[in-house]
C-alpha cells in the first residue's frame, strides 16, 4: 500500500480527492478558492491604506492562510516521504518537443532545471520570466475574481456560467502562451 | 490538515508540475483533463446533493454558495491573463505553495511577483472594464 502511494497518483484518483477537499471546506462553511490569499497577503502587507481593494478585515481569511500553510507542509511531505522518484512521464512526442526548446531534463523531472534550478538566480532572463509569470497570474485571477480552484473547480462544480467564461479565458491565454509565444521566448 | 492534505494531492497528482501544464495545453494528454474533469463531475453531484438535501454544515447552518457575479469582460480577459501566466510560470496560486514546500525555491520569486500583481490590480481596478 504505502509503495503504492510513493508513486504517482493517476488522474482518477487525485481528481476526486480535489473534490473532498471542496466538499469539507463547503461542510466547515469556507469557500475553496487559492487566490484569494494573495490579496490577504497584500491586505496584511498595509496595502490596504493606499488601495481600497486591499482594506477589509483580513483575519477573516485568516483560515485560507492556514490552508495554504498546510499545502506548503503537503508540499514536502508528498514530495519526500511520499515519493520514490518524482519525475513526471511525459507523453513522448512532448519530451521531444520541449528538448527542441531546450528542456534537456522533459520526462525526467518534476520542474524544469531551466527555470527552478538555484542557477536561475543568476540568469536574468530565467528571473524575467518567472516574475512575469507570476505577475500575470496574480494579475489574472483577481481580474476574473478566481483561479483553478474557484473557477474550474467550484465554479463549474455549481454550474456557474461567469466560471465558464473564466476557464475559456485561462485556455484562451494558456493556448496563446505555449504556441504562440514558447516559440519566441526559448 | 485539510491543507496539508490538498498540498499532498497537488504534488502527487502532477497537478503542481510545470512539465503537465504544459502538456495540457498542448493536448498531448489526459492526465490534467481527467483530474479536472472528475474532481468537477464529481463536484457537481455533491453540490445537487448538498442542495437538495439541504446537507448542513459542520456546525449546523444551512449552506450558502453565493453565485458568481455576471459579466463577461472581466472574466474572459482576466482570465486569459491568468492563463497566460500558468502556462508561462507553470503553477497557479495552489501548486506554488505546494512547490515552496517541495523546495523549488525560485518558486518564491513567482509568489511574490503574484503578490504584485494582485496588488497592481487592485491598484488600477476602477479603471478596467468589468
Amino acid at each position: 500500500m504505502i509503495e503504492l502511494i510513493k508513486e504517482p497518483w493517476p488522474w482518477y484518483v487525485s481528481g476526486p480527492l480535489i473534490t473532498l477537499v471542496m466538499t469539507l471546506l463547503l461542510l466547515m462553511e469556507k469557500r475553496f478558492g487559492m487566490s484569494s490569499n494573495l490579496r490577504t497577503l497584500c491586505a496584511i502587507c498595509g496595502a490596504g491604506d493606499k488601495v481600497k481593494f486591499f482594506d477589509f478585515d483580513w483575519k477573516k481569511q485568516q483560515w485560507n492562510l492556514i490552508v495554504i500553510a498546510g499545502v506548503i507542509i503537503g508540499g514536502f511531505i508528498g514530495s519526500t516521504i511520499l515519493s520514490n522518484d518524482v519525475a513526471v512521464n511525459l507523453e513522448e512526442s512532448v519530451v521531444q518537443d520541449l528538448n527542441a526548446m531546450g528542456f534537456e531534463d522533459a520526462g525526467e523531472a518534476y520542474m524544469p532545471e531551466k527555470l527552478f534550478d538555484l542557477s536561475v538566480f543568476s540568469n536574468g532572463y530565467g528571473l524575467f520570466l518567472l516574475v512575469l509569470g507570476g505577475f500575470l497570474v496574480g494579475f489574472g485571477t483577481r481580474y476574473a475574481g478566481g483561479c483553478t480552484s474557484g473557477h474550474a473547480i467550484s465554479g463549474l462544480s455549481n454550474l456557474q456560467l461567469p466560471s465558464l467564461i473564466a476557464v475559456i479565458g485561462f485556455f484562451i491565454g494558456g493556448l496563446l502562451m505555449i504556441h504562440v509565444l514558447f516559440p519566441l521566448l526559448f | 490538515m485539510i491543507g496539508i492534505f490538498f498540498g499532498i494531492v497537488l504534488i502527487k497528482s502532477e497537478a503542481a508540475s510545470w512539465f503537465r501544464i504544459y502538456e495540457m495545453f498542448r493536448f498531448k494528454s489526459f492526465h490534467m483533463y481527467g483530474i479536472i474533469g472528475s474532481a468537477v463531475g464529481l463536484g457537481i453531484i455533491v453540490l445537487q446533493i448538498i442542495q437538495r438535501y439541504k446537507i448542513k454544515s459542520f456546525f449546523g447552518s444551512e449552506i450558502v454558495i453565493p453565485p458568481k457575479d455576471k459579466g463577461v469582460t472581466r472574466y474572459l480577459v482576466g482570465g486569459s491573463i491568468f492563463g497566460l501566466g500558468w502556462a508561462l510560470a507553470g503553477a497557479c496560486p495552489g501548486p506554488m505553495f505546494v512547490l515552496a514546500g517541495a523546495g523549488y525555491l525560485p518558486i518564491l520569486l513567482v509568489i511574490l511577483a503574484s503578490i504584485l500583481g494582485t496588488y497592481v490590480y487592485g491598484a488600477v481596478k476602477d479603471k478596467l472594464p468589468h
